[in-house]
C-alpha cells in the first residue's frame, strides 16, 4: 500500500487524477492556472476576431462590412473582452497561479478552495457579460460613460454585471496571492530573495484588492441608476455625469498597472535567464513595482483633462503622472544593464522580451507626451491615445505574455516547442504590431478621433496600412497557436531546466509533481545566482 | 515635422507644436540611448558556449542615482512646460467675445449674443479672442478643433469653457471626440474664420435670410426675469431686496454664509437657480428662494445667465 501511495504522490500534476471531473474540481494551483490559460485563449480568439472586424471596417471610409450600430458594438466587445477577460487575468491568473507557489517554495496557494472558486466566479462573470450579446448588445465602449450608458437601449446591465462579477474574482485572487506571499514562503525565502516575478505579482495583488472594489461599487451604482433612476450620474435627476468618470478611472487607471506590472515581472525573469546573469538592481526593480502601485492610485484624473474637472486638479494629476515615469524608467535601465557583460541568447522567449523593451519604450514615451497636460488637450480621445495604450497593453503585456508562455511551456507540459515557428510567430506579431499601431500615432496627431465608424477621406491611406498590419498580427498569433499545439502533441521531452534558469521552478521536474516539491527546499541565496 | 500635424491656425498652436516637436526629439534621443545600448549588448555579449561565465554585478548606486534623477528632472521640466502652455490654453483674455455652444445627438448648435443661431457652423472673426461657453442637451460630447490644438467636453447639466484666437482665415474642421452613440463619427461641424468686417456683416444677416434674427438670449432672459418673478427679490440697480442684486454680480467673488467664498460664474448661477440653498451669500437668509429644479429648461437657464451678465 505504501508503495502505491508513494507512486501516485510522485506522479506529475497532469496525470494526478484522471478525467474531466478531476480537473473541474481540482484544488491544484497549477491545474487552475491551466484552466485560466484555456479560457483566456478562447476569449483572446473572440476578442481578436472583433479586432479584425474593426480594422476591416476601417479599411476604407464609409460603410465597408457593417453599419455604425454594429461597429459600435464590435468596438465595445473588443475592448471589454480584451480588458476584462484577457489582459487583466492573463498573466496573474494564469502564469501567476502556476508559478507563485512554486517560486516561493510552497505546495500551493494559501487558500486552494478560494482559488478554485475565483476561477468559477470569473467564468460566471464572463458568461454574464457574453449573454449581453444575445440581448440588444452593448454599444457604449468598454468605459460605459454616463449619461450615454444610462440612455442607450442595450444590454449594458448584463455587461456591467459581468464585469462586476469578474472584479470579485480579481479581488479574491489578489487576496489569495498576498496571503500566500506573506505566509507560505519556504524557510530562508526572505522577501528580498523572492524572484522579481513574485514582487510584480505581489504589487499587482495589492492593486487588485484595493482598487477593484471601487469599480464594483461604481458598476453597481450604474445598474441601480438604470433600474431605479437613483440620480447619481444623471444630470436631469441632479446627478453628475463626470463623477462616473472619476469613479471609473479611480479603478481603471490602477487596472492599467494590474495589466502591466505582471508583464514587467515576466520580463525580469526572461532577461536574467537569457542573459545568464544576475539581475542588475534587484532592489530598485522590486521597489519600483511597489512605487508604481502606490502612485497609480493618484493619477486617475489624467483621463479627465478635458472633462471639465478643475484646471488645478488637472495640473496636479499631470505632475503625479510624470512621477510614475521614474520607476518605469528605472526598470528599463536595469533590464538593459543586466545584459551588460552577460551571455545573451535570443531564443524565442528572449525575442519577445526584446520586443517588449522596444514597444513598451514607445508606449511609455508617448505616455509622457499624454501626461503633458497641454499636449493631451489636442491628443485626448484621438488615435494617438489608441496607439499609445495598444503599445503598452499589447506591445507590453501581450509580448510578455507570449514570451512567458514559450518560456514556461516546458515546465508546464514537460515538452519543448519548436524554436523556428516560435521565432516566426514573434516576427509576424512584432512587425504587424508596428505596422498596425505606428500609423495611428500620426492619425491621432492629425486629429482623427477614436471610436469613429467613419472618417474623413484624408485619413484613408494611414488607416489602410493599419488594417494590413492587423492581418500580419493575426498571422503571427495563428503561427503561435500552431506552434503550441504542435508542441503539446509532438514536442520533444523537456528537461527539468532547459533554459538554465535559477529560480525554484527550474529545480523541480518538468512537469512538476502534484505537490511541487518532495521536500520543501531551504533557501540560502537570492533568485539569480549566476556565479 | 509639420506634415504630422494639422495646420496652425490659432495663437497657441505654434506654442503647442514647439512642445510636441521638442518632446518627440527628446523621446527619440532618450529612447535611442536605451535601444542602441540594448542591441549593442545583445550582439557584443551574445552567448558563445553553453557554459559561459558572466560577471556578477548586482548594482551600482552611482549609475542608479543618475538614471533615477536625470529622468526625474526631464519629466519635471516637461511637466512645467506643459503646464505653462496649458495656462495659455485656459486663461481667457478679458476682451473675448462669447458664443454659446450646445452639443446634441448629433449636431452642434452655436448661439451668438445678437440672437443669431447656427447649426454645425461656427463663424468667428480673425485676431479676436473667442470664448465658447459650452453645455450639452443629452449625453457628453467633446468639441475638438485640431487646427487650433484645443478641445473641451460639453457636459449636460454644467457649463464648460474653451477659448481661442484664430490667426488664419479659412475653414477648419470640428469633430466630436467623446463617444455619443450611433452618429458619433458624423457629428462634424465647420469653423469659418472671417475678417472682422465680414464677420460683422455675417452677424447682422438674419438666419438663412428669414425675417429678423429673433431675440437675443439676454433679451429672452430679461423676459424670464419678469415672468418668473425673479424681479420680486433681485433688483437690477444694486438695492438689496430679499436676495442679492444682479447689478454687476457676474464675475464678482461673493463671501458665503459658511465663511468660504465663491466666484459668480455660469455654474454658480445655474446651481443657485436649481438649488438656492447650496451656497448662500453672507448676510442673506437660507430658504427664502424656492428651488427652480424642474421649473426652467436648460435653455431658459442659459438665457437667464446671459441676461445677468448684461446687468451693469
Amino acid at each position: 500500500m505504501a508503495h502505491v501511495a508513494n507512486a501516485t504522490h510522485n506522479e506529475d500534476y497532469l496525470h494526478h487524477g484522471k478525467g474531466l471531473w478531476s480537473w473541474m474540481t481540482t484544488l491544484d494551483h497549477k491545474r487552475i492556472g491551466l484552466m485560466y490559460f484555456l479560457s483566456i485563449l478562447v476569449f483572446f480568439f473572440i476578442g481578436g476576431i472583433y479586432a479584425l472586424l474593426i480594422r476591416t471596417e476601417l479599411i476604407a471610409p464609409g460603410s465597408t462590412i457593417m453599419g455604425p450600430d454594429q461597429y459600435n458594438k464590435v468596438m465595445t466587445y473588443h475592448g471589454s473582452i480584451m480588458v476584462f477577460m484577457v489582459i487583466i487575468p492573463g498573466i496573474p491568473a494564469f502564469l501567476g497561479n502556476f508559478l507563485l507557489p512554486i517560486m516561493l517554495g510552497a505546495k500551493d496557494v494559501a487558500f486552494p478552495r478560494l482559488n478554485l472558486a475565483s476561477y468559477y466566479v470569473f467564468m460566471l462573470g464572463a458568461f454574464i457579460s457574453v449573454t449581453s450579446l444575445f440581448t440588444t448588445g452593448v454599444d457604449t465602449g468598454w468605459t460605459f460613460y454616463t449619461p450615454y450608458s444610462l440612455q442607450t437601449k442595450s444590454g449594458v446591465i448584463l455587461m456591467v454585471a459581468g464585469a462586476f462579477t469578474m472584479g470579485m474574482s480579481s479581488i479574491l485572487t489578489g487576496l489569495n496571492f498576498i496571503v500566500t506571499v506573506h505566509r507560505l514562503r519556504a524557510p530562508g525565502m526572505t522577501m528580498t530573495r523572492m524572484p522579481l516575478m513574485v514582487w510584480a505579482l505581489y504589487s499587482t495583488a495589492i492593486l487588485q484588492v484595493l482598487a477593484t472594489p471601487v469599480l464594483g461599487i461604481t458598476l453597481l451604482l450604474l445598474i441601480f441608476e438604470r433600474l431605479f433612476g437613483v440620480g447619481i450620474f444623471d444630470s436631469t435627476l441632479g446627478g453628475d455625469p463626470v463623477l462616473f468618470q472619476h469613479f471609473f478611472w479611480f479603478y481603471s487607471h490602477p487596472a492599467v498597472y494590474i495589466m502591466i506590472l505582471p508583464a514587467m515581472g515576466v520580463i525580469s525573469e526572461l532577461i536574467a535567464t537569457f542573459s545568464r546573469k544576475t539581475i542588475f538592481g534587484y532592489t530598485a526593480i522590486a521597489y519600483s513595482s511597489l512605487a508604481i502601485a502606490v502612485l497609480s492610485f493618484f493619477v486617475w484624473g489624467h483621463h479627465l483633462f478635458v472633462s471639465g474637472q478643475s484646471e488645478w486638479a488637472g495640473i496636479l494629476f499631470s505632475f503625479i503622472t510624470m512621477l510614475v515615469g521614474v520607476p518605469t524608467a528605472i526598470k528599463m535601465f536595469n533590464w538593459v544593464a543586466t545584459m551588460y557583460r552577460g551571455s545573451v541568447k535570443l531564443d524565442a522567449p528572449m525575442l519577445f522580451a526584446v520586443g517588449f523593451m522596444f514597444l513598451f519604450l514607445i508606449g511609455g514615451l508617448t505616455g509622457i507626451m499624454l501626461a503633458t497636460i497641454a499636449l493631451d488637450v489636442h491628443l485626448h480621445d484621438t488615435y494617438f491615445v489608441v496607439a499609445h495604450f495598444h503599445y503598452v497593453m499589447v506591445g507590453g503585456t501581450l509580448m510578455a505574455f507570449m514570451g512567458g508562455i514559450y518560456y514556461w511551456f516546458p515546465k508546464m507540459f514537460g515538452k519543448m516547442v519548436n524554436e523556428f515557428p516560435a521565432k516566426l510567430s514573434w516576427f509576424f506579431i512584432f512587425l504587424g504590431f508596428n505596422v498596425t499601431f505606428f500609423p495611428q500615432f500620426i492619425l491621432g496627431s492629425l486629429g482623427m478621433p477614436r471610436r469613429y465608424f467613419d472618417y474623413l477621406p484624408e485619413f484613408t491611406a494611414l488607416n489602410r496600412i493599419s488594417t494590413v498590419g492587423s492581418y500580419l498580427i493575426a498571422t503571427g498569433f495563428l503561427i503561435a497557436l500552431g506552434t503550441i499545439i504542435h508542441g503539446l502533441i509532438a514536442g520533444r521531452k523537456a528537461t527539468a531546466n532547459p533554459w538554465g534558469g535559477k529560480t525554484l521552478e527550474w529545480t523541480i521536474a518538468s512537469p512538476p509533481i502534484h505537490d511541487n516539491f518532495n521536500k520543501i527546499p531551504v533557501i540560502t541565496a537570492g533568485p539569480y545566482e549566476y556565479r | 515635422m509639420r506634415s504630422f500635424l494639422p495646420p496652425q491656425a490659432s495663437t497657441f498652436a505654434g506654442q503647442w507644436d514647439l512642445l510636441y516637436d521638442s518632446l518627440l526629439l527628446v523621446s527619440f534621443l532618450g529612447g535611442a540611448i536605451l535601444i542602441v545600448a540594448m542591441l549593442y549588448f545583445i550582439v557584443k555579449y551574445r552567448r558563445r558556449t553553453d557554459t559561459d561565465k558572466t560577471a556578477y554585478i548586482s548594482h551600482n548606486y552611482y549609475l542608479e542615482f543618475l538614471w533615477t534623477f536625470i529622468p526625474l528632472l526631464v519629466f519635471l521640466g516637461v511637466f512645467a512646460w506643459g503646464a505653462y502652455v496649458y495656462y495659455l490654453q485656459r486663461k481667457v483674455p478679458e476682451n473675448a467675445i462669447e458664443i454659446g455652444v450646445t452639443g446634441w445627438q448629433w449636431r452642434w448648435d452655436f448661439q451668438y449674443k445678437s440672437g443669431k443661431k447656427t447649426t454645425n457652423e461656427l463663424v468667428v472673426p480673425i485676431n479676436t479672442p473667442v470664448k465658447l461657453v459650452m453645455t450639452s442637451g443629452d449625453v457628453i460630447h467633446s468639441l475638438f478643433i485640431p487646427s487650433f490644438r484645443t478641445k473641451q467636453d460639453a457636459v449636460p447639466g454644467m457649463y464648460t469653457m474653451l477659448w481661442f484666437e484664430a490667426n488664419q482665415l479659412g475653414t477648419f474642421q470640428i469633430f466630436c471626440t467623446e463617444f455619443c452613440g450611433l452618429q458619433h463619427s458624423n457629428m462634424l461641424a465647420k469653423l469659418k474664420v472671417l475678417p472682422q468686417n465680414e464677420f460683422n456683416e455675417w452677424l447682422s444677416l438674419s438666419d438663412s435670410g428669414q425675417g429678423k434674427a429673433g431675440d437675443s438670449p439676454a433679451q429672452r432672459g430679461s423676459a424670464l426675469y419678469q415672468s418668473k418673478a425673479c424681479s420680486a427679490c433681485h433688483s437690477l440697480d444694486g438695492k438689496t431686496v430679499i436676495g442679492p442684486s444682479f447689478k454687476e454680480i457676474f464675475g464678482k467673488t461673493e463671501l458665503l454664509s459658511d465663511g468660504s467664498s465663491a466666484l459668480v460664474d455660469e455654474n454658480y448661477i445655474r446651481e443657485s437657480i436649481l438649488n438656492p440653498n447650496a451656497k448662500v451669500v453672507k448676510g442673506f437668509t437660507p430658504g427664502q428662494m424656492p428651488p427652480f429644479q424642474g421649473q426652467l429648461t436648460d435653455d431658459e437657464i442659459t438665457d437667464l445667465i446671459e441676461f445677468i451678465k448684461t446687468v451693469k
